[in-house]
């Protein structure tokens, strides 16, 4: 096995991303090892979600790689590639599972068809298949009794729950979290909490960005500290929780309460 | 004939001028629909146009609402007619055909109706878009739909669940233009009242049936609409 090399599941390089003359991302470059769980860390600001959107392409890089499960795309496309790569940005996308701050169920769709409507319409997998797998998905998030209710019946919780079951139902090789707690009332949070934990059990290979102090040093396996839109340091949880290099990063750290 | 009353307006009898109404009411459905169809067609175009065209296509749709909306609709009646059969003559010439060929009233009537209907429904589309959650879009993008399974499947039912009480106010607007219709010699209910009443001598009795028809339709129509606007708010909150 030792000759075998390791070969990350995402592999983000010299990501550079601006708004109008707003430089947010200035060369990130992260990648994560299959069963990995990243925390992403940062102020307001920093680019942590520009940076996630950049890695699912819902905001075109300016420039940089990103690679998946051994497929890369190259930004800027060159003039050859572009007719093709639509569909290799769609196919990328699907294989990545993306978890919204606001939840972002679709609403007119019951918390069942959220959950198999891209493995059906996207993966175009049989129906039958997708509800059975739902279903398993749905209990496994504790929302068994509640697959027939559309989002806007769910208390915020719930609705992130069922957010990341319908991650789940596309079997991606990774998952991306944006800030996944941060619109939820304080008693709510443990509840998504704790099926990010188990997931991050089972070996996925996750982004999480979060102000979840916590998750990021009990779960995850790495973190990384962005500031104004580059890595400010990176590394363990224990060795960044204990002896930081970054003043920034320390000052950042006192300032998150640790609960 | 000699002593014509309302009830042999309304008879089906040998003399009785029902079924030519029912024919007619029929006629004014049908251009009413295909305008509401051919409205909404060129409608999704101009919503779409105004919201992610580039400059050029923007322009072409903000020109096209600010006409449309801006011009008495019988005007565009008579342009679409008239154009349409100077346009149909001039190739019938082509063949030996000379003289005066007109545009089928039908088609006339509701390439007219769907023409002036399609500003409405363009910003009916356009506003209902506007009002989708972003976040619903980004989660099916980011689940790799491609734009057309998007559009089918999140995309066309949001935007149905707002647009749907301005497309009921629009149906009702073609019912009522399909009466201006009856100018291009369209035997709808508006244009066979007026012959009823002209054959009959009785034209408060053909306008007053009219009249009801109208209502019967549009009722009816509601009801429809209602039940459609119930079924697209499932889920909304506000069900
Ligand atoms: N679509 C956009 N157009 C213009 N500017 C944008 C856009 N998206 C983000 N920005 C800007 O980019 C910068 C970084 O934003 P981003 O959302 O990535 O920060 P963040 O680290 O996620 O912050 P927060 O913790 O508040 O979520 C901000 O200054 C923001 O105003
Ligand atoms: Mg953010």
């Amino acid at each position: 096995m030792s000759d075998v090399v390791k070969r990350p599941a995402i592999r983000v390089t010299d990501l550079h991303k601006s708004f109008g003359s707003l430089e947010v991302l200035r060369g990130v470059s992260v990648s994560a090892q299959q069963g990995e769980v990243i925390s992403i860390l940062g102020s307001s600001g920093s680019g942590k979600s520009t940076l996630l959107r950049c890695v699912n392409m819902l905001e075109t890089p300016n420039s940089g790689t990103i690679e998946l499960d051994g497929e890369e795309i190259v930004f800027p496309p060159s003039i050859r590639s572009k007719s093709s790569n639509r569909k290799k940005v769609e196919r990328l996308r699907s294989r990545l599972g993306m978890v919204f701050q606001s939840f972002n169920l679709w609403s007119h769709k019951t918390i069942l068809e959220n959950v198999i409507e891209a493995p059906i319409y996207v993966q175009n997998r049989p129906r039958a298949d997708c509800v059975e797998e739902a279903k398993a998905l749905l209990h496994k998030v504790g929302l068994f009794s509640k697959l027939d209710q559309y989002p806007s019946h769910l208390s915020g919780g719930q609705q992130q729950r069922a957010a990341i079951a319908r991650a789940l139902a596309m079997r991606p090789k990774a998952m991306l979290f944006d800030e996944p707690t941060s619109a939820l009332d304080p008693e709510l949070v443990g509840e998504v909490l704790k099926v990010m934990r188990a997931l991050a059990e089972e070996g996925r290979t996750m982004l999480v960005v979060t102000h979840e102090i916590n998750f990021a040093r009990y779960v995850s396996t790495r973190i990384v500290f962005l500031h104004e839109g580059a890595v400010e340091e990176e590394g363990k949880p224990e060795e960044i929780f204990t002896s930081c290099r970054s003043e920034r990063l320390r000052r950042f750290l006192e300032h998150v309460d640790v609960r | 004939m000699d002593h014509p009353s309302l009830l042999d307006v309304i008879s089906f009898g040998p003399d009785g001028w029902a079924p030519a109404m029912l024919a007619a009411a029929a006629m004014t459905i049908l251009i009413a629909s295909l305008g509401f169809v051919i409205g909404g067609v060129i409608g999704v175009g101009g919503a779409w146009a105004k919201l992610s065209g580039g400059r050029v296509t923007r322009a072409l749709a903000d020109a096209y609402t600010t006409v449309l909306r801006g011009v008495p609709e019988l005007l565009v009646i008579y342009l679409i007619y008239f154009g349409g059969s100077a346009g149909v003559s001039s190739v019938a010439r082509w063949f030996g055909v000379h003289g005066f060929v007109g545009l089928p009233p039908l088609l006339a009537g509701s390439i007219a109706v769907g023409a002036t209907m399609g500003a409405q429904f363009t910003e009916v589309f356009r506003g209902a878009f506007q009002v989708i959650q972003k976040g619903e879009l980004d989660a099916a993008i980011a689940c790799g739909m491609s734009i057309s399974v998007c559009f089918r499947r999140i995309i066309a039912p949001l935007t149905l669940r707002y647009a749907l009480p301005g497309l009921g106010s629009i149906w009702q607007v073609c019912l009522k233009e399909s009466s201006l219709v009856s100018i291009t010699g369209a035997v709808e209910l508006m244009r066979q009242a007026q012959i009823g009443a002209s054959a009959t001598r009785l034209p408060f009795d053909f306008f007053l049936v009219a009249c009801a028809i109208f209502l019967i339709i549009s009722t009816a129509s509601g009801v429809i609409f209602a039940g459609a606007e119930a079924y697209f708010l499932l889920g909304s909150g506000r069900k």
